[in-house]
């Protein structure tokens, strides 16, 4: 088999002005979704109690509302989740409450309902000190993420390539945070993991390519920037979908079979995968070409580092 | 030519096999056992004796045992079910601990993995499955290390006031305002030499000298190193007690960990009853000695509302108000052990108390100065004060061994001594954080995960077999290697696996992948640019290395990241992640490589591979 049958390289830099123009319309809706709905985040990051419990049959949410209200929790969300046997009760913090001692209370309170027993199944509480450290941590982690990577591929490359690439893929990171707001799925701490993932993995995926055109830079002599560019996608292009396809198989596989805590961490994974590909192809290479590089600038690199030329 | 020395090949094949009995643990899976442990701090477990004691009280209750283990800490003996574990579990308790209401040995319940001998001799164990996947209860505690530096400073001025007196210099006033100690004098003779004294008595104050309106005044903060040490002595201090605390629940393998420098992070897996567990650990108590003021008609001013400057009202146990100085003789943190038992002479109840070195200094000049005079024992919980008991001291007391006694009936001093060990935190502490999970929702959790990975690892094999071929099946080797290693690293390294862990484990394997088909691309290519079948695999394995570097390195940086600034689930995915980077690397370079020469290397004639079709443009 062999899916991919080429003759010529694929002129992508002839159209990079439109994938530019889409892949910015895209990311503009991204802002515009997080600036006016805002992220849903988890109990994890505002604080709060968030429960899990079960019952053999389906039991009146409205009654067990009522409870919850009766004792106190009027701001309590009671939801089924998974099967109608499940019940999601979130409740936030609030000041001057042992906010410790929640859950017991809640299922104090439950067990005293007439009907099917509940059973816990999970119990997640967070201290109000707690949520803003992660946020900080995140955008810590984030920050690394991004220093990091531009001072490898600076060093590895050159930085325009590094620059680039972290604006392609920051613009991933960008519209899976779009996504979570426009459809209002829960931002988790898991969710974060994978965005993080995201932005690690998809950087693999323009360094692919970029290999590729410092390898064609220095072997095809004669060709135009544009068309090293080209040349470099089309024999990566292969590549690229079949790695993403595997990648994508075993993120499917979560989706589907991983269940509840795992699914938005998979669906995370699953829209930077997709705009991974377009993101480090055609935006990241466009970028390459419009900040100027040229086969000069490799010739320089191959004096000082033998050992990194191929 | 593509061959490999000898020693790669070799070394190659002893990786593989270190990764198959590392992961060997894993598959045995897990048989009912009863764990006994010490239950007292005092109380060092000899292991071969209690593994006599123990396997002598099973026979004597005629209970069959699959095998007795000890390490430092404990003997476990695994039982065939959990009827035998229930049974075995009630005989070993009642040999242990003879008396239940003060038992010196934790017998708890636990899961034994019931792997071979000669695979836990070697440290071969299975991976150690977090929370989320085995059920149990999580907590964050905050210490308030305001609070321990608060504590500190007021005995501080205490010492001071004796030191100062010691070497007769005059001062008008000591006292603690905020996080300082505020010294006035009447006449700057006095502040020069309380400043001299001061700082050949002590390295851990900063002074800083002042003027008050008339008064001259020395400042007094704690230097950053003396905070520190005092932090870091009340975190310790409250996981010692913690463990104490902890050992009442009976917990087969609590966890009690520092995070950062001010947290504390407890794991009870398999607990059920969170609020007995909360309530234990919430016991947010601190102790502290204080001299009562007996002076006649104090007292009845002080209820009537005029409070002596230097005093507190505090109620006793049974409601009785008592004029309790505010100055601190001891605090908790001196104490190390509190007991019941009875009195050697007149054999009454009683409790003994321990005390650290400079706690028995403090005490033996405190009681020589105060014969005759009461001394009380306040048990301050969630910042209410009340006197567990104030004895009169009858003498002089040296070395640290306090007996308190007197009117009090056994069940009263077994009380006392107990509130007295609680008391033993040196800091207030408070849940920030919890997760609790029930056993069956684990269960689910490690299905899933499992199912999961399976199911795309079985996708992906069939797709590369299918379009690689013979190239296809030595990546998928190469992929199931990978995996293989990143389950013996884990089970190694005895890392917490989470279920993110195990998302971490199916994504690395989905990224993992990247680097063999980036090498049987770059095959492809040569091969279709008219290379020779062997040329090309060389070049396809060469050329691909720089980008599969690359590629990992920005990867494994994103990954490390995730370490240094994650926690909880992003933690557990962070390190499998890491992990599995450096294991594909191994995998999918050195192993698929090793197999593809062994396969191909030899032939010298080779004119096809089997890596699928390899169209060529104009054909």
């Amino acid at each position: 088999m062999e899916f991919f049958r080429i003759h010529k390289d694929i002129p992508f830099m002839k159209h990079a002005l439109v994938f530019n123009v889409i892949s910015l319309v895209t990311f503009v809706l991204a802002v515009f979704f997080l600036a006016t709905k805002g992220l849903h985040f988890s109990v994890e990051f505002t604080g709060g109690t968030l429960m899990e419990v079960s019952y053999s049959e389906p039991p009146n949410l409205e009654k067990l509302r009522e409870s919850l209200a009766k004792e106190g929790y009027q701001d309590a969300q009671v939801q089924n989740f998974g099967s109608a046997r499940d019940v999601l009760i979130r409740l936030p913090n609030r000041d001057g409450m042992e906010t410790g001692k929640v859950s017991e209370k809640v299922m104090a309170n439950l067990a005293t309902l007439e009907g099917p027993k509940a059973e816990m199944r999970r119990v997640e509480f967070v201290g109000p000190q707690v949520g803003k450290e992660l946020a900080s941590d995140g955008a810590m982690a984030l920050l690394l993420v991004i220093g990091g990577i531009v001072a490898y591929l600076a060093m590895r490359f050159e930085w325009r390539f590094a620059v680039s690439a972290i604006i392609a893929n920051l613009h991933d990171v960008i519209i899976i945070l779009g996504f979570f707001a426009l459809f209002q799925w829960e931002f988790s701490l898991p969710v974060l993991a994978a965005t993080l993932a995201v932005l690690g993995y998809s950087v693999n995926e323009s360094v692919v390519v970029f290999d590729r055109v410092r390898e064609t830079f220095k072997k095809k002599r004669g060709l135009s920037t544009p068309e090293v560019l080209d040349h470099a996608i089309t024999s990566t292009i292969s590549r690229t979908i079949i790695t993403h396809g595997s990648t994508q198989a075993m993120v499917l596989s979560m989706l589907l079979f991983g269940g509840e805590t795992l699914y938005y961490f998979s669906l995370a994974l699953t829209i930077g995968i997709c705009f991974g590909i377009y993101s480090s192809v055609l935006v990241a290479s466009p970028l390459v070409m419009w900040l100027g590089v040229s086969r000069e600038q490799f010739m320089q690199v191959k004096k000082d580092k033998e050992e990194a030329v191929v | 030519m593509n061959r490999y020395p000898l020693w790669k090949n070799l070394l190659i094949g002893l990786v593989l096999l270190w990764g198959l009995i590392y992961t060997l643990p894993n598959f045995y899976g897990e048989v009912p056992a009863v764990q006994v442990s010490s239950g007292k701090a005092t109380l060092k477990l000899d292991a071969s004796a209690t593994q006599k004691r123990v396997e002598e009280s099973l026979a004597a209750a005629g209970i069959q045992h699959d095998g007795l283990f000890s390490d430092l800490n404990s003997v476990r003996a695994r039982f065939r079910d959990t009827d035998t574990q229930l049974k075995a579990k009630d005989a070993i308790e009642k040999a242990f601990n003879p008396d239940a209401a003060d038992p010196s040995y934790v017998v708890a319940l636990n899961l034994l993995s019931a792997s071979p001998q000669w695979l836990t001799n070697i440290g071969a164990l299975p991976m150690y499955l977090g929370l989320d996947l085995r059920g149990g209860v999580h907590f964050l505690l905050q210490v308030d290390m305001k609070g321990a530096v608060t504590k500190r400073l007021d005995a501080t001025t205490g010492d001071l006031r004796t030191l100062l007196r010691d070497k007769n210099v005059r001062h008008a006033g000591i006292t603690r305002e905020n996080q300082t100690v505020v010294i006035k004098f009447r006449d700057t003779e006095s502040q020069t030499r309380a400043r001299a004294v001061i700082t050949a008595g002590t390295n851990d104050l900063q002074l800083v000298e002042g003027q008050d309106g008339a008064d001259f005044k020395i400042t007094a903060t704690l230097t950053p190193l003396a905070q520190k040490s005092i932090q870091e002595f009340a975190l310790k201090q409250n996981i010692t007690t913690l463990h104490n605390r902890i050992n009442e629940l009976g917990v087969a393998e609590p966890v009690i960990q520092q995070q950062g420098v001010d947290r504390i992070v407890v794991q009870l897996p398999g607990v059920q009853d969170v609020a007995k567990a909360k309530d234990i650990l919430g016991r947010t108590a601190t102790l502290e000695i204080r001299m009562v003021d007996d002076t006649p008609g104090a007292l009845e001013a002080a209820v009537g509302g005029a409070i002596p400057p230097g005093t507190e009202v505090y109620n006793d146990r049974e409601g009785r108000p008592l004029l309790v100085k505010k100055q601190v003789v001891l605090t908790g943190e001196r104490l190390t052990d509190a007991q019941p038992g009875f009195d050697g002479q007149t054999h009454e109840a009683a409790v003994h108390l321990t005390l650290d070195s400079a706690g028995a200094r403090i005490f033996k000049d405190v009681t020589r100065e105060n014969i005759n005079k009461r001394m009380a024992i306040l048990l301050i919980e969630k910042g209410k004060g009340e006197v567990v008991t104030a004895p009169v001291i009858r003498g002089e007391i040296g070395g640290g061994r306090v007996q308190i006694s007197g009117k009090m009936s056994s069940e009263e001093a077994t009380d006392t001594a107990l509130l007295l060990r609680a008391g033993s935190l040196a800091a207030p502490m408070e849940i920030i954080e919890e997760r609790t999970i029930g056993p069956s929702l684990g269960a689910e959790n490690i299905s899933k995960g499992f199912h999961s990975t399976l199911w795309g690892f079985v996708a992906i094999g069939i797709f590369m077999c299918a379009y690689y071929m013979l190239f296809g099946f030595v990546s998928v080797v190469a992929l199931a290697s990978n995996l293989l290693l990143l389950i013996a690293l884990l089970s190694l390294l005895q890392a917490t696996l989470t279920l993110p862990g195990i998302a971490a484990i199916a994504l690395t394997l989905g990224m993992a992948i990247d680097a063999n088909v980036l090498i049987n691309e770059r095959i492809r290519e040569e091969l279709r640019n008219g290379s020779s079948p062997q040329a090309a695999i060389t070049a396809g394995y060469d050329r691909a290395f720089d980008t599969i570097l690359d590629s990992n390195v920005t990867t494994l940086i994103a990954g490390v990241a995730l370490l240094v600034f994650g926690s909880g689930p992003v933690r557990g995915f962070a390190v499998v992640h890491c992990l599995g980077i450096l294991t594909s690397m191994f995998s999918a370079i050195l192993v698929s490589r090793g197999l593809v020469n062994l396969i191909y290397g030899k032939k010298r004639k080779l004119d096809k591979l089997s890596i699928g079709q390899v169209w060529k443009p104009g054909n």
